[in-house]
């Protein structure tokens, strides 16, 4: 990282000896490394809010394919509690609601909480990406053709090896396309932890802007910023959905 | 559609059983619940602001968007090419940060010449924030639904000496109307859960407002599980019949095509 | 089969043992619409039985049950050594004996043809990889399909992939085979490709259940035909006698409306 510092500062400290367009965070060390814990908060955060999402929308379409009424109402209950109130309030919620009652790790002499607001960023995001994801998942399970795993069944698979090998696979091939809107959308939703002070890319930036007034500078990277993470996950995923297409059918 | 509605309302009642439990075993500090009673007025009042934000912001997005749509399928590279790039540059930007620039960028008194000086609050500043990532995907309804009219449709157009133009007014978008207001619907949605960014701020929105009340009356801790389910309450209240309309709109055009 | 002492035909033909598939009065409903109606019928060893009659009489439904994917009300099939409408049934040892292929192939669309003939072997019988490779392979080539083994089912035709099915099938070394109406999604110029393989299996002695319109193949590679009308068997008997002098008016009415 240094040695990218070394590579990118004399240009970017002439651009600013020139012009006084100041990215002082691809120059300065000490703004250089504000940037890359923003940098690096941000892009761990996204990574695991997707993990969380993922799993969460996982079990819960497993629960809805169950046959209590019950479970299945209440997997119903909390998706459209969850896609249909704001992210932020819930992210508050979660932090200053839930937090406030959530156990204190006794740190010798000091008491931290158990869940850091990062913690509680991947919990709440995790959970409201998640709510997207089982109905994502549960129509991609619905959609797998009957005769296909009937064609399973009558080789003699027992019904966990056709539900491994024939409904997951062929599910999320299915479910994929919807799959990569919502992830792109909850990587986005992710710099609402700037609202909880995680010291994501945002706050980190804040802190820039704080210090040295180069507001507009430093707008330009956040947005650069996030828009290339987003852009990156993007492509990502598109490239999966080409590897995973199901080869001879069109679109 | 009954037991999706059903569902959700079950949802709702459990997670009220739910939260007073929690809030029930704190013994130090004033009744969450007492407390917020008193301010309930004080903050759907802040909420009606969300509500204003949030219409404004979508007619706004809804005009700029349509321009921009139009633009991205104009045959003309010099409007199709930028077009395209404003389209996925403000898609791919998170709303707090299109929000930051705005903020940052745009001055907090505008002179007009001819017309005098006009004063940007933070709340007119915000609506026009939120209207951009709206617009973007606006756009690219128009883009897709319009890319989704079959080409014999174009081409049987054109062999009736159908300009471009007329052909889109007449024949294509009439056509697009439907499909789209499903998605418009949503995007609405998703505009109104996105409001309580504005708090951040310092718009005295519902947040902001509900914020504003428990400093007030002391911020115990107490008040925060009650205060913040409120604020969701309202919010879903406000949003699910929008979200089950849209989806009941999505699934006759899906049956009817 | 190699068990079987190789003494006259005649008197084997006799013996209850030759019965591989045994029904008795199957009754068969969903909800208040009743679909099988008591049939009874035997098919013994390396015989070819073909099911004709008019759609929606249970032709399918009827070769489904024999394998255990259509639930039964009343009476009683017999596959061997077991009981079909048992509780306690091993429908892994049922499907391992009885082969179904279908009218719309259902095959695996994110598997190629060479895993679609491996995959049950490989994971339902844990085979040895090599083995089951080389067995597969050589199924393909039987088929047909030698140089296919690597394409995926949306890049082969109708016919090809209903070869592929059929080879899916074998791939379990199935005592019988079950053919559910095989032909009648394919386009007219791939239906004998699948029938010459189906011929084929015939002459080497494989046991085939066939519900089929191919009546002109039905008559050619039949032992057996029973025609099926309102859920009932309404005759039966050699193709000859069968499409040659049909006794009942209904199948006389059946065929001279295809013929």
């Amino acid at each position: 990282m240094d040695a990218i510092l070394t590579l990118i500062a004399p240009f970017f400290r002439d651009l600013y000896e020139t012009t006084g367009i100041n990215f002082n965070v691809f120059y300065d060390p000490y703004q250089f490394k504000r940037f890359l814990i923003g940098a690096e908060n941000s892009i761990l955060l996204i990574l695991a809010a997707i993990l969380l999402s993922v799993i969460v929308g996982v079990a819960g379409a497993a629960i809805q394919q169950s046959r209590s009424t019950w479970l299945r109402w209440l997997v119903g209950g909390y998706i459209q509690l969850f896609r249909n109130t704001p992210p932020m309030v819930q992210l508050l919620f979660f932090y200053f609601g839930l937090g406030a009652y959530a156990p204190q790790v006794d740190m010798g002499g000091y008491y931290q909480p158990m869940v850091s607001a990062f913690g509680w960023a991947v919990i709440a995001l995790g959970i409201f990406g998640g709510a997207f994801n089982v109905e994502i998942f549960r129509s991609g399970i619905e959609a797998v053709p009957k005769a296909t795993l009937e064609a399973a069944e009558s080789l003699g698979f027992k019904p966990w090896q056709t539900f491994v090998y024939f409904t997951l696979p062929l599910a999320f091939r299915i479910c994929l396309p919807a799959l990569t809107t919502n992830l792109v959308s909850l990587a986005k939703t992710t710099s609402l932890a700037y609202v909880i002070s995680v010291p994501e890319m945002a706050n980190m930036l804040n802190q820039v802007w704080s210090s040295t007034f180069n507001i507009p500078e430093m707008m330009a990277v956040l947005f650069c910023f996030y828009v290339g993470v987003v852009w990156l996950l993007a492509a990502f995923l598109h490239w999966l959905e080409r590897r995973l297409r199901l080869r001879g059918y069109s679109k | 559609m009954k037991s999706f509605a059903r569902s959700g309302v079950l949802g709702l009642v459990c997670a009220f059983i739910a939260a007073p439990a929690y809030a029930a075993d704190v013994s130090t500090g004033p009744c969450g619940f007492c407390v917020l009673w008193d301010w309930i007025p004080f903050i759907l009042n802040g909420f009606a602001l969300n509500v204003v934000i949030s219409i404004l912001a979508m007619m706004l997005a809804l005009v700029l968007g349509i321009g921009l749509g139009l633009m991205q399928i104009s045959e003309s590279k010099l409007a199709s090419v930028p077009a395209r790039f404003v389209t996925q540059l403000l898609r791919n930007a998170p709303w707090i940060v299109i929000l930051f620039m705005i903020m940052s960028l745009i001055p907090y008194r505008i002179e007009v010449q001819g017309w005098g000086n006009f004063i940007l609050s933070d709340w007119i500043k915000a609506t026009f924030a939120f209207s951009l990532p709206v617009m973007a995907n606006v756009s690219e309804i128009l883009r897709g639904a319009v890319a989704s009219v079959p080409k014999g449709q174009w081409e049987s157009a054109e062999s009736l000496a159908f300009s471009r133009g007329q052909s889109l007014r007449w024949i294509i978008l009439p056509q697009c109307v439907k499909q789209m207001i499903p998605h418009l619907m949503n995007w609405f949605a998703l505009l109104v859960l996105a409001t309580p960014l504005a708090s951040i701020i310092g718009v005295r929105e519902a947040v902001g407002s509900a914020q504003a009340a428990m400093e007030s009356a002391g911020s115990s801790p107490t008040l925060l599980i009650p205060f913040y389910f409120f604020l969701m309450m309202i919010f879903f209240i406000f949003i699910y019949p929008v979200a089950i309309w849209s989806r009941r709109l999505e699934r006759n055009y899906a049956i009817n095509s | 089969m190699q068990s079987i002492p190789d003494n006259s035909a005649v008197s084997l033909a006799a013996s209850p043992s030759m019965v591989t598939v045994s029904i008795r009065d199957l009754h068969l409903s969903y909800g208040k619409l009743e679909v099988i109606k008591g049939v009874s019928l035997d098919i013994r060893r390396g015989e070819v039985v073909c099911i004709i009659g008019p759609s929606g009489s249970g032709k399918s439904t009827l070769i489904r049950c024999i394998n255990g994917l259509t639930p039964f009300q009343s009476g009683s099939i017999t596959v061997g050594d077991q009981q079909v409408g048992d509780a306690k049934l091993d429908k892994i040892r049922l499907r391992r004996k009885v082969g179904i292929v279908f009218q719309q192939y259902n095959l695996f669309p994110h598997k190629t043809a060479l895993q679609n003939v491996m995959m049950a072997p490989l994971k339902v019988l844990k085979e040895p990889r090599a083995e089951v490779e080389r067995r597969a392979r050589e199924l393909l080539a039987k088929v047909r399909l030698a140089g296919k083994e690597d394409s995926f089912p949306g890049e082969l035709s109708g016919g090809q992939q209903q070869r592929v099915a059929i080879a899916r099938s074998l791939a379990m070394r199935p005592e019988i085979m079950l053919f559910d109406e095989v032909t009648a999604a394919l386009d007219p110029e791939t239906v004998q490709e699948v029938l010459l393989t189906i011929r084929e299996l015939a002459e080497d002695g494989m046991t085939c259940v066939l519900v089929t319109h191919e009546m002109a193949f039905a008559r050619e590679v039949a032992d057996h035909v029973y025609f099926t009308d309102g859920g009932k068997i309404v005759e039966h008997g050699p193709p000859e006698e069968i499409f040659g002098s049909p006794q009942d008016e209904r199948t006389q009415r059946f065929l001279s409306r295809l013929l």
